[in-house]
């Protein structure tokens, strides 16, 4: 049923972009008749006084310098790296340089000039450096020919630096806010050559983020601190089993609690209570009686789902990626050693810690949110489908999210809701904020899979034969069945490519077979940073040091040894293990792992230290990560997102798991859903070594990385393989 | 009916006495720079001083306020933001998303007024406030800059 309702969304968003790209081709003149706060908060984040000197800078008399940011800064630095790319080409003073960012409504009225808005799959720096430079590289020489137009000198005559533009023969100088509006005027010049980056004097550099110090005094607005007049408050219950219908709530029993101004059924699974304050909304829905339907999904449970993965570790109808060699099937029967296993991950959730939550006002003119979002385009056409306006009546605000994680992405579900309650309650603000745990318990979540795999060595210990056969649930097949019919999902296998630059399998093995069985459930999932990469190396790095083990290999050289046609791959692996020291002894009850992967464009590797004590207590000592994205616009932010791609995926692999009883999830909240703390956190050491020549993504690929090189220090320490996560359930002893 | 002091000021609110002082903070006094993140005294986001304590907002139902008590939020930390710990962690860029940073901040200050010079292992046991971005190690440096010493037990790269 789960299945068929999200076909049903996500057909209905293919069409309302489909109107967008239909008004935005069609020239329709759309005015914003923005009414009261709106047409304050849009303002507050598009125009005002200046210049726009082509569509990504906007230049005031004082020589501010507004850079315009499309996509979304949920933390991970984006904001500063893309002002960064365009700031290099104008040539502008960087202590000059603010942010705005253009509203989704804003970015449909002018054709999609900012291009695509979403921010997801690593994609924010990468999927728009050239045209954020190139808008850069415009705006300067429109301010460069506004000012030789000024001085009737040729513009080849002029440079610019430092948002100063110089005419090199007269000396004479003037500065960007004084031929701003000049330059406004011109038209905007098409492929402007981009710099040599041996030339970048701002791109490469750590640079200050330029949006840290609200951060730190309680002012920044998250989208569940917004404040409307006449603001009411929502809380919202969604049915514990996923998909299960509402058959009746009894309004009576709450109406008359303190502040409850209405009660009302948000769509066929979900009822929220409207209050005068989100605590007095909480507290009614909590006492709302609501009956459910019953059905087949409250029989699942995490053990039934293990059993429906195990069908498909054994099926014969399976989907098979291209990256295929030899026969591998054979190749393992002939084998002078044959090593197997089977390897669990469990399904994951988000827990940004912002929760859920959206503002919505609803007239039957014109519809607006104040959405937390990954992607303002999907909010402005779930707000236009919710609602039921043309995309033209509806807009979108979109808040910083605190933390997105790929929660706040394709899934746009709280806007969805937000809309459809403020619809019942037309002309009022409405802000919907959802309990942590109804956020934990109605997720996108990672999908759960297993992995058997098996490899033959030959009677030189080389590996001559690789069989993968990953079994579990798809996103694809969540969000829209028919786009992977047979079960043909290669996103499922992702970093088991053969395709060079994006997601390519490290090694290169003579008889290789990589599967995919589909085998999906009622839970809903989606992506989750890192999506397949994660558990996907976790099943090939770990599987990995088993078979070197049996070739009685170091793992690292085990490793080199099948990557002598993946250069990237293992040079980014080599300048790990000198920065960890892989050669070097460590003190007693201390050992190593180590890993390697690419995704979203990028080449990582990692090497952990971690100690375990006679009590089978681990504890990470230091992490050394490495990560080569081809070109790096900021290190102080690669650095940080590295950091924090080991609190999310290494917090989980140590600690976390959704699990399902009676179809629902068991865990609600941080108190039965562990996360990484400080105390947890281990030393990490980065290397950056960007090799140049491409661009990679940055806020993913680590992530895959840190979880096997733990678990392959584990097994060092104990000599037995940790076959399935989260590794706080398993008991640990020194070998 | 609560009387509250909050930064320095006084107010009177008309609200149910089980209300957490969090909601209180956030809907009654105006103060959202004190995040809801778990409700359970979990995570710390909502974490405040009282009476030059920390303490996690969201389970203390306003009724068991005294009108004398004195209650810190991020926002009255330091009128002009330049407490020691928000020079630190500006110093070190340490926010990703920065919903749970004022929580941190809070539980900072108050472990360096407890322990000036604290150890890693002070940290540890102090700062158990949930970061999902992960900014922990920037945390950590950020917290020895903020008593005085080099950020010297962070052998990563520097900010």
């Amino acid at each position: 049923m789960r299945e068929t309702l999200s076909a049903r969304r996500a057909s209905v968003s293919r069409r309302a972009f489909l109107v967008s790209g239909i008004a935005a081709g069609g020239g329709l003149a759309l005015g914003f008749e923005l009414g009261g706060l709106g047409k304050a908060a849009a303002q507050k984040v598009l125009g005002g006084e200046g210049d726009e000197v082509g569509a990504w800078v906007l230049i005031k008399p004082n020589d501010d310098v507004i850079i315009r940011i499309a996509r979304t800064e949920m933390g991970q630095g984006t904001l500063t790296g893309l002002a960064q790319l365009v700031a290099e080409e104008l040539e502008c003073d960087w202590n000059k340089v603010k942010t705005e960012m253009p509203t989704p409504g804003q970015n449909l009225a002018r054709k999609r000039i900012w291009g695509e808005m979403a921010t997801g799959g690593s994609r924010g720096i990468r999927g728009s450096h050239e045209y954020v430079r190139k808008g850069g590289a415009a705006a300067r020489e429109m301010l460069i020919r506004a000012a030789a137009e000024t001085w009737k000198v040729p513009p080849s005559e002029c440079r610019a630096e430092s948002s100063v533009i110089a005419h090199t023969p007269s000396g004479r100088t003037t500065t960007y806010g004084k031929v701003a509006s000049a330059a406004a005027k011109l038209e905007v010049p098409k492929d402007v050559p981009l710099k040599d980056p041996k030339d970048w004097k701002i791109i490469g550099k750590p640079v200050k983020r330029l949006d840290t110090l609200e951060k730190l005094n309680g002012r920044k607005v998250f989208a569940i601190d917004v404040k409307l007049p006449g603001m009411l408050s929502a809380a919202i219950k969604d049915a514990p089993v996923f998909g299960s219908k509402i058959v009746s709530f009894d309004a009576a029993k709450v109406q008359g609690m303190p502040g409850v101004r209405h009660v009302v059924q948000v769509n066929p699974t979900a009822v929220a209570v409207v209050a005068e304050t989100w605590w007095q909304a909480k507290r009614a829905l909590d006492a709302l009686p609501v009956t459910y339907e019953e059905g087949p999904n409250q029989k699942v449970s995490s053990a039934t789902i293990a059993q429906h993965l195990q069908t498909g570790l054994a099926a014969k109808e399976v989907h098979v990626s291209a990256n295929r060699s030899g026969d591998a099937l054979a190749a393992l029967e002939g084998a002078a050693k044959k090593i197997e296993a089977v390897y669990a991950t469990p399904f994951l959730s988000h827990a940004c810690m912002e929760p859920m939550n959206c503002t919505a006002k609803y007239t039957p003119e014109r519809c607006e949110v104040w959405s937390p979002t990954q992607n303002g385009e999907g909010s402005l056409a779930a707000a236009a489908e919710a609602s039921g306006l043309p995309l033209v009546q509806c807009e979108v605000y979109k808040m910083d999210p605190g933390g997105g994680f790929g929660r706040r992405g394709g899934a746009q579900d709280y806007v969805r809701q937000a809309v459809s309650i403020a619809k019942q309650v037309p002309g009022i603000p409405i802000k919907l904020i959802w309990s942590r745990e109804e956020d934990i318990t109605h997720d996108f979540y990672r999908p759960i899979s297993q992995c058997r795999l098996a490899a033959g060595l030959d009677a030189d210990n080389k590996l001559v034969a690789l069989h993968i056969r990953v079994s579990g649930q798809s996103i694809n097949a969540f969000n829209n069945p028919t786009s992977v019919a047979e079960g043909k999902d290669d996103r499922q296998l992702q970093g088991y490519t053969h395709q060079p630059g994006d997601q390519q399998l490290g090694y290169t093995v003579a008889n290789l077979l990589i599967e995919y069985a589909m085998r999906n459930t009622h839970v809903p999932v989606g992506p989750w940073r890192g999506v397949n990469t994660n558990q996907n190396a976790v099943y090939l790095e770990c599987f990995i040091d088993e078979v070197a083990r049996a070739a009685g290999k170091d793992p690292l050289e085990f490793r080199r040894a099948l990557m002598q046609e993946r250069p990237k791959h293992r040079a980014i692996l080599d300048a790990v293990a000198v920065k960890a020291g892989w050669e070097t002894p460590l003190p007693g009850g201390t050992y190593r792992g180590i890993a390697q992967f690419m995704g979203y464009g990028s080449y990582s590797a990692a090497v952990a230290e971690v100690s375990l004590d006679q009590r089978g207590r681990i504890k990470v000592q230091r992490l050394t990560l490495g990560v080569d994205s081809g070109h790096v616009v900021n290190p102080g932010q690669v650095e940080a997102q590295v950091q924090g791609s080991v609190a999310y995926g290494l917090g989980a692999a140590l600690f976390q798991a959704i699990t399902i009883k009676d179809g629902r999830v068991v865990e609600t909240n941080f108190d039965t859903l562990e996360m990484m703390r400080m105390a947890d956190f281990p030393r990490i050491e980065t290397v950056i070594a960007p090799s140049g020549g491409f661009w990679g993504g940055i806020g993913e690929p680590t992530i895959s990385v840190a979880s096997p090189a733990v678990m392959n220090a584990i097994f060092a320490a104990t000599g037995k393989p940790i076959r399935s996560l989260p590794m706080k359930d398993i008991k640990l002893q020194r070998a | 009916m609560a009387k509250l002091n909050v930064n320095g000021r006084s107010f009177d609110i008309k609200v149910d006495g089980d209300t957490p002082l969090l909601w209180v903070l956030r809907e009654h006094v105006g103060l959202t720079g004190t995040k809801y993140g778990c409700g359970v005294a979990q995570c710390g986001a909502c974490s405040v001083h009282i009476n030059g304590e920390v303490q996690r907002s969201c389970s203390i139902p306003v009724r068991d306020i005294k009108g004398s008590d004195k209650i810190v939020t991020i926002e009255g930390l330091s009128h002009t933001g330049d407490h020691p710990v928000q020079k630190a962690w500006a110093a070190l860029d340490v926010p990703q998303c920065g919903y749970c940073q004022s929580g941190q901040i809070m539980a900072a200050a108050a472990l360096l007024k407890r322990k000036p010079k604290p150890t890693d292992a002070d940290i540890d046991e102090a700062m158990t406030n949930i970061c999902r971005c992960g900014t922990y190690q920037r945390i950590r440096a950020a917290i020895h800059q903020a008593a005085g010493g080099r950020s010297a037990s962070v052998t990563g790269n520097k900010a």
